[in-house]
């Protein structure tokens, strides 16, 4: 996609209206174009987010709200967002201030925190908006002085003329706002941003650091009760019966209200709903085998084993190519289920009445489960108002509105307004996992080359591979097959960050560092000469650039100082394309005691142009670290369909003393910026792995790393 | 229900609370401070940290029954207006992702830099290691102390 200079020609997104209180207000769809009768509101207390899914108003002061529709998650779309409309806009940073847009859940398409694709889908459209809300303004400036506006200019919040005149965009916000919005504007060139590329602090971050109420735990409301639930402890499992006697007896517990297989224990705090939820007495039944770790391990080694799955692509004769072949090399790769363990655990508040529905709470798919609610509790879709509040992280598990079904069905039982509070060893197991995954991959190597390429992935309910079999090394080995299979299974899955590549990356960049050992080439030289193999734009299909990626690879060589570094420093390489971005990694690790210490993590990203540069570091730091600490530690097991691990004291997260310093390069270029939430996570567990194996001589195929190294011994 | 004085951010306050009640749900339920947060309830990753007479405590395993002799500071009595080091070498190195673990972070840090002004990074990281960031914001921590404890020398 190239980030050429274009005028756009789409004026029925973008309407505006003068403000009761004085000023502009513009308001835009952000992913679609907008329904032609739809008007911006006078008063900003009444901003409708079904007409519209953002605005931005201009105080007659020249001062800029804009109302960012994304969902904010810890990915910084709260600040990059608005960054680019105020590059347009052509407006000093300091005189923005941000706020989160609620939700009214019509006419949605796109107001969804994952798949890092915030930025990515809304660069053209933010862009768009802010240059034509600089030419309304220029356009009314022009008037009042009577001159053509093609000979004004504006910047940062000031218009000026060719007399030298001046005017701010205050003084002529009023007059904008009745004029005609203009077809065409010209957007600038990334050579004159002065606000995009440059670093911009965390929006929130004021009330981050004073304790301010942002999240949705923080929310409260006029008698609002606390809500606890009491959920099967397996999954599989039905409630037979229960009794709520003791639970009634403690102080503050109000009522306790049965829905589906749950008990809610409602109360006037947290303390009592808690301690309520663990008095209640129930019996558990199920008619099903309660699965167990084992069980799985067993299904799915046996869809491993059948002779064909569902092909999801197939190039060339890769039967041929393995019977022809010098050398057949064959692996497997293990990981567990995971939980998302959000710091903030789930919750959410309802207030169901006769007159509307009250939604409250950190969500990463607004529009989508205020729909779920409205059939659940037989309500118009109209009537269903729901707020988005800032999220103590998300990995995906926000993307499941399960939390805010059961919110909204315990207040309408209960006619009261109620917030759920999930603990956390609610939040461990009744979660939503990245499914348990095995790969088999295969090569057939000849004359000292790879002649075909064969995986086979064997899934828990969901195949991660489904809808990516054209990444790398796709298209870069002729003879090539992927297969999928799944095993249904009780535990519910879903996406967790980096979904379909967070585990696919480790087995694939695993194993052609081991094709490389064997074939004694530089495990880097290898995917550069495998890259060669492609041409971009020969196969539509292929979702990775070539080029791009061959950038990113030489620029973490030559930034990591590949294979140069001090001695007692072993070096481990993986370069992976996910979520519209090129990555390349290699993590420096020492011995300490034998054991590896896992010292920087060197980053090449190539994400297109970087909006707010302090900001995407953070997340490409914090992806690896998240990487390689779940590859390290992540264990999760069932037994019976119980999680065996629901806290921390037990589940292990990567801590300080155990993270890396990440380093963290841009390729530089102009083209449309992509998303960065997920793409540095994948690679990171494989460039540690094939580290560990250049320290050790040990290979890892399975996740957990951590329980595998500890008889390694100086 | 029971009567307990607290002195909270230098003021005193009477709340009424069950006797085993953690003093996390009391700052956050009856005293509206919600800038002190809930992580796991069992001490074990730090979201809760309060400071009790100045040493970081976990909030989510006191009884409030048992905190009526000390100065209990959260973080919002952490400064008046965001200006304590810590605070604003948290905001100058952008620390945050998702933010919700930083309280604790600060108020373990602000703890730990009074009883250690001058840590060098081994000793840093082996005071904030009790701390979980679920976003592994741990590399800007690492900074953002230093920095503050820069600050405060």
């Amino acid at each position: 996609m190239e980030n050429k200079k274009i005028a756009f020609n789409r004026r029925d997104f973008i309407r505006t209206s003068t403000l009761a209180s004085g000023g502009l207000l513009i308001g835009f769809n952000l992913f679609n174009s907008c329904k032609e009768a739809a008007t911006p509101p006078v008063d900003v207390s009444k901003l409708n987010f079904n007409d519209f899914n953002a605005f931005i108003k201009i105080a007659d002061n020249g001062y800029v709200t804009i109302f960012s529709p994304n969902p904010e998650i810890g990915q910084g779309v709260k600040t990059s967002m608005p960054m680019i409309i105020a590059e347009e806009l052509d407006v000093p940073w300091e005189h923005v201030t941000v706020a989160q847009g609620a939700l009214d859940t019509k006419n949605f398409t796109r107001q969804v925190a994952g798949g890092s694709q915030s930025i990515r889908f809304g660069w053209d459209a933010l862009r768009q908006t802010g240059a034509t809300a600089k030419q309304m303004l220029i356009n009314a400036a022009a008037i009042k002085w009577n001159v053509d506006p093609a000979t004004c200019t504006a910047s940062k919040g000031i218009i000026k003329n060719a007399n030298g005149d001046t005017l701010g965009y205050g003084d002529v916000v009023n007059e904008a706002a009745s004029l005609k919005v203009p077809e065409n504007v010209i957007l600038k060139e990334p050579k004159d941003y002065s606000i995009i590329g440059k670093d911009a602090i965390n929006v929130d971050i004021d009330k981050i650091i004073t304790g301010k109420p942002l999240y949705g735990l923080d929310y409260t409301a006029d008698n609002m009760l606390i809500a606890s639930v009491l959920r099967p402890p397996a999954f599989g499992q039905k409630l037979e019966n229960y009794d709520a006697t003791k639970a009634k007896n403690i102080t503050g517990v109000s009522d306790v209200i049965k829905f589906g297989d749950k008990i809610a224990v409602l109360a006037s705090n947290t303390w009592a709903a808690m301690k309520g939820k663990k008095a209640l007495e129930a019996k558990w039944t199920s008619d099903t085998e309660l699965e167990s770790t084992a069980f799985h391990e067993e299904k799915l080694n046996e869809i491993l084993d059948k002779k064909t799955l569902d092909i999801r692509r197939e190039d060339g004769n890769v039967d041929q190519a393995f019977a022809e072949a010098d050398t057949v090399i064959e692996r497997t790769y293990d990981s567990p289920f995971l939980p998302h363990n959000c710091m903030e655990p789930m919750n959410f508040y309802a207030n169901v009445t006769e007159e509307k529905v009250h939604l409250v709470g950190p969500i990463q798919t607004p529009a989508g489960t205020a729909n779920r609610i409205a059939n659940l509790i037989n309500r118009k879709k109209e009537e269903i108002h729901l707020e988005m509040t800032r999220m103590g992280g998300g990995f995906g598990r926000r993307l499941y509105g399960d939390f805010a079904l059961e919110a909204a069905e315990i207040s309408d039982k209960a006619k009261k307004p109620i917030k759920l509070v999930f603990s956390r060893e609610d939040d461990m197991s009744a979660g939503i996992y990245r499914p348990a995954i095995k790969y088999r991959i295969k090569a057939a190597i000849k004359e000292g080359k790879i002649t075909a390429y064969h995986l086979k992935e064997a899934a828990i309910n969901s195949n991660m591979y489904g809808l990516i079999p054209n990444f790398f090394p796709a298209g870069a080995i002729s003879n090539y097959k992927v297969e999928t299979g799944n095993y249904k299974s009780a535990i519910t899955t879903g996406a967790w960050r980096a979904p379909y590549t967070n585990f696919l990356a480790f087995a694939e960049q695993s194993f052609l560092d081991e094709i490389a050992e064997y074939l004694e080439i530089d495990p880097a030289q290898l995917r550069l000469d495998l890259l060669k193999n492609v041409k971009d734009g020969e196969d539509e299909r292929i979702q990775y650039s070539a080029k791009r990626m061959t950038d990113t690879i030489n620029l973490v060589i030559e930034k990591s100082n590949w294979k140069n570094t001090k001695s007692g420093v072993y070096q481990g390489f993986a370069a992976y394309y996910s979520h519209n971005t090129h990555v390349a990694e290699v993590v420096d690790i020492t011995l300490k005691n034998g054991k590896p210490a896992i010292e920087k993590v060197t980053v090449a990203v190539d994400c297109g142009i970087v909006v707010n540069p302090t900001g995407a570091k953070n997340q490409i730091e914090g992806g690896v670290i998240d990487g390689i600490g779940h590859a390290m530690y992540g264990d999760f097991s069932f037994k019976n369909g119980e999680p065996n691990d629901v806290n921390f004291h037990s589940y292990r997260l990567i801590r300080m003393k155990e993270t890396p310093i990440v380093e963290t390069h841009f390729v530089e270029n102009e083209l449309s910026p992509t998303g960065l939430g997920e793409p540095g996570l994948p690679p990171a567990s494989a460039a540690l792995a094939n580290a560990i194996k250049a320290a050790t001589n040990r290979r890892l195929y399975k996740q957990p790393f951590n329980n595998q190294l500890n008889d390694l011994k100086a | 229900m029971n009567s307990y004085v607290l002195k909270v951010n230098g003021k005193s306050v009477t709340v009424n609370a069950e006797e085993d009640t953690p003093l996390l749900w009391v700052l956050r339920d009856e005293l509206k401070l919600v800038g002190t947060k809930f992580g796991c309830g069992i001490a074990q990753c730090g979201a809760c940290t309060v400071h009790l007479d100045g040493i970081a405590s976990r909030s989510c395993v006191l009884p409030v029954s048992n905190c009526e002799d000390f100065e209990i500071t959260t973080i919002e009595g952490l400064s008046n207006d965001g200006t304590h080091p810590v605070q604003e070498a948290w905001k100058t190195i952008d620390v945050p992702q998702c933010g919700y673990c930083q309280a604790g972070q600060m108020m373990t840090a602000s703890s730990f830099l009074k009883q250690n002004p001058n840590p060098n990074a081994e000793e840093i990281r082996e005071a904030m290691h009790g701390n979980i960031c679920r976003c592994a914001s741990y590399n800007r921590i690492e900074k953002a102390v230093a920095l503050a404890a820069k600050k405060m020398s």
